[in-house]
């Protein structure tokens, strides 16, 4: 039977490098149920006994204001691990220790691993083990998780204790809370209220600190226990507001940090240097947030970046590319022409080829992002930033997303929907996935190729330039409007930690980039797949037969431009996707979009640079290029009812309308719910809709 | 009780110790989680190029939180 044990402990204290070397590859990634938070489990054999080891996620404390601290305390309280490996910061033990003693009072049997003795040796700190062992009642070991030292005895450690039960910790929060607690805790053992499966004075300490889950949880387990429970609290509160001016809460916070200074203060720590001294990574920081340095560095390392993923990436890409062309052109040679090939080599082929070919990319863009997040800088970035994106309701740490998608034109949202990861707060990660997808990437560049050398050729740099401005400004406008309307609420709090430098360790580097890559592939490949599937078919039926080709060619003469329709064309409007452009060109006319602009929009549903393709074989050329689309740049010169403004309407519906439905996916994926995915689908659309038909009618009536 | 100035208003390299932090719920909640509850002694260590947030330094530790976080933590300057 394998051993539950949870690993736990601050963000930035070393953890994921721990579980990376308990486990080694031997490890997994999931959700935990209902959330979007990484759930990572792995096993690991020591001492002739099986463990199998849960990331909990990394949190300074265990209220229940934010998802990774309920998914942390849930899964303790439910799954009830045999031991909880605690890791804990040997260089900032103080504050580390917080949600030590938050783990003990919950009575979880606790094994402090005390990790960076390596760096708190430098930085003067000298640790008392065995004391700090003794005061807090439960194994301590010394170690240094970059370079495996300790492992052998923590583990040890852990399979000696697997076994101890120890009873809650009960720590003084003064006298007028201890007695509150005191009375609480007998109405809550005699009641039974909420015992199993919280231990009693833990209930009653929440109830203090006005905990919404628990309060929850209270309220319909029972209703009389919570009123009188609640009523305590509240009496309590206004007693020590008007005698002590302060509230439970703090106090409780308070009094655990007066715990843990006592504890310290007994002889566990000792400084030889001054604490707050400028180590030397202040030293860099003087540099890398400095005013006008700051700034500029950051620009470059934002380059820096976009260079990484998409120049390195190119070369990985065309193989990928490569072998699907391959792949296809072989496939060409093997069947006899017919649905059944065009299924294959149209449907599964290119669907395939489209959900691999992202990977090169998103495989770098991780590894790069990894590296700026393992080493410090990102949350430099963040810091830097702050001002900005909070405006409008984002974070600092949104600009990575921003970036990566196309903030530099040529980007892609793909990778850019799942560098969302890095942010912690909910809402303003919810507004900067739904609005990436504004920028400009990569496949969107082509349409905009197109149109700016049929229309503006004298123009090229200028427009470029608008088109980049406009997303831009849009993008931030939009997420200002979400988080005032659908996300609406309070900025989540700021207080964030400045961990110290450091550089990344390879493996960590690659176990990181190598999971998420793998995720995207199994979880969104499929889905991608199976959409794609459903647009080949939508453009395929329902389909000609020769006498409908020839009736339409000499009767059906209804629609401009049918007269020199080919049969590839006409095929395309016969399809559900041409009926749907058709169909919807009595609203999209207001914008300036004849049918065959409408089918070609929902190619690039599929793809954004499909646009190109599909309006060259609506405008009966036959399969474009988009790589080279002179010959339909001079098509649409001429075409009836495009020019300057047509063009600059559907480059406007073109940076706002639905995501590529790779993104949608990664948008459903990352937001944990297809509404967030559909909403974007349809919102954009609209959005895009309404500003097309504003810019195209302001500007006829204009020139008119 | 000592009231002390707000964190918003001290200077760059100015040290102290904090007095009380006003702020409740989930705010109050996260400044506390981080260490800043009274008795702590800090030193402002930098502030971003546009002038908020703000970072300092307490028990060996750098913290950031913006200006309006700040405006409800009073420090007695040393």
């Amino acid at each position: 039977m394998a051993i539950t044990i949870a690993l736990a402990g601050n963000p930035n204290s070393g953890k994921t490098t721990l579980f990376n070397a308990l486990t080694g590859a031997r490890q997994h990634v999931g959700n935990y149920p209902g959330v979007t938070v990484e759930k990572k489990q792995g096993t690991c054999t020591a001492e002739n006994q099986i463990f199998d080891i849960v990331d909990l996620p990394g949190t300074y404390s265990l209220s229940a204001y934010s998802m990774e601290e309920v998914v942390a305390r849930d899964f303790i309280v439910n799954e009830k691990p045999a031991m909880i490996v605690n890791i804990v910061d040997g260089s900032n033990l103080e504050r580390n220790l917080y949600l030590t003693l938050q783990f003990m009072e919950m009575g979880a049997n606790v094994c402090i691993a005390l990790n960076m003795m390596d760096v708190a040796g430098k930085r003067g700190v000298t640790i008392d083990v065995e004391k700090l062992s003794l005061l807090l009642g439960l194994p301590v070991v010394p170690m240094v998780a970059r370079t495996g030292k300790g492992r052998a005895q923590l583990l040890k450690t852990v399979a000696d204790h697997v076994v101890s039960r120890p009873a809650p910790l009960k720590i003084s929060y003064g006298r007028d809370i201890d007695d509150t607690l005191d009375e609480m805790e007998e109405r809550i053992r005699s009641d039974q209220f909420l015992t199993d499966p919280y231990p009693s004075r833990w209930v009653a300490l929440k109830y203090l600190e006005n905990d919404a889950q628990i309060l929850e949880a209270g309220k319909a387990h029972l209703a009389g226990t919570h009123e009188w429970l609640s009523a305590k609290a509240l009496k309590l509160s206004h007693h020590l507001e008007t005698t002590l001016d302060t509230h439970p809460e703090g106090m409780i916070a308070d009094q655990r940090y007066g715990f843990i200074t006592s504890i310290l203060k007994q002889g566990v720590i000792s400084h030889t240097l001054d604490p707050n001294r400028l180590a030397w990574s202040d030293k860099i920081d003087k540099i890398l947030t400095h005013r006008f340095l700051g700034p500029l560095i950051m620009i470059g390392v934002l380059m820096g970046l976009y260079q990484f993923t998409f120049a390195y990436s190119e070369v990985p890409v065309g193989w990928c590319e490569n072998f699907f062309t391959w792949l296809g052109d072989r496939t060409d040679t093997l069947f006899a022409d017919g649905l059944f090939k065009s299924l294959v080599i149209s449907g599964i082929i290119d669907g395939v080829g489209g959900v691999l070919g992202f990977v090169p990319l998103i495989l770098f863009m991780f590894l790069g992002i990894s590296f700026l997040e393992d080493s410090g800088y990102l949350a430099r970035m963040a810091f830097m930033l702050d001002r900005v994106f909070r405006m409008f309701g984002l974070h600092g740490a949104s600009v990575m997303a921003f970036i990566v998608s196309g903030g530099i034109a040529g980007g892609c949202a793909v990778p850019g929907v799942m560098a969302t990861r890095t942010l912690k707060s909910p809402k303003e990660r919810l507004a900067t996935l739904l609005t990436v997808p504004f920028m400009n990437c990569g496949a969107k560049l082509p349409v905009y190729a197109l149109l700016v050398a049929a229309f503006f050729t004298d123009y090229r740099a200028q427009v470029m330039l608008i088109i980049t401005l406009i997303s831009w400004v849009g993008a931030l406008l939009v997420a200002k409007l979400l988080r005032s309307t659908v996300i609406k609420g309070p900025a989540t709090p700021f207080v964030m930690e400045l961990p110290p430098y450091r550089l990344p360790t390879f493996k960590g580097l690659a176990i990181h980039t190598w999971e998420r890559t793998w995720q995207y592939i199994r979880k969104a490949g499929t889905v991608i797949l199976g959409i794609s599937i459903v647009l080949w078919a939508m453009m395929t039926f329902p389909q000609l037969d020769t006498r409908t080709v020839s009736n339409e060619n000499t009767v059906g003469m209804h629609t401009p431009g049918a007269e020199t329709m080919d049969p590839g064309a006409a095929a395309l409007r016969h399809s559900i996707a041409g009926r749907m452009g058709m169909a919807m060109e009595s609203v999209t006319r207001y914008a300036g979009f004849d049918w065959q602009t409408n089918i070609a929009l929902l190619g690039g549903f599929a793809a954004k640079e499909v646009v190109v393709s599909t309006l060259g074989t609506a405008y009966s050329l036959g399969e474009v290029d988009p790589e080279d689309s002179m010959s339909l740049a001079q098509r649409l010169k001429t075409a009836e009812g495009w020019g300057p403004v047509t063009a600059f309407s559907l480059i406007l519906f073109t940076i706002f309308y639905s995501p590529c439905f790779v993104a949608v996916v990664c948008i459903a994926r990352e937001s944990g719910s297809w509404k967030w995915g559909m909403f974007s689908m349809a919102f954009n659309t609209l959005l895009a809709l309404s500003l097309s038909i504003v810019f195209y009618q302001t500007a006829t009536w204009m020139m008119s | 009780m000592m009231e002390g100035i707000s964190l918003r208003r001290m200077q760059v390299n100015q040290t102290g110790t904090v007095v009380s932090v006003r702020a409740r719920g989930e705010l109050g909640r996260r400044i506390r989680d981080m260490g800043l509850v009274p008795g702590k002694d800090i030193r402002i260590q930098g502030r971003a190029p546009l002038k908020d947030p703000v970072s300092l330094r307490i028990m060996g530790g750098t913290l950031t939180l913006r200006n309006n976080e700040a405006d409800y933590i009073f420090v007695e300057v040393h």
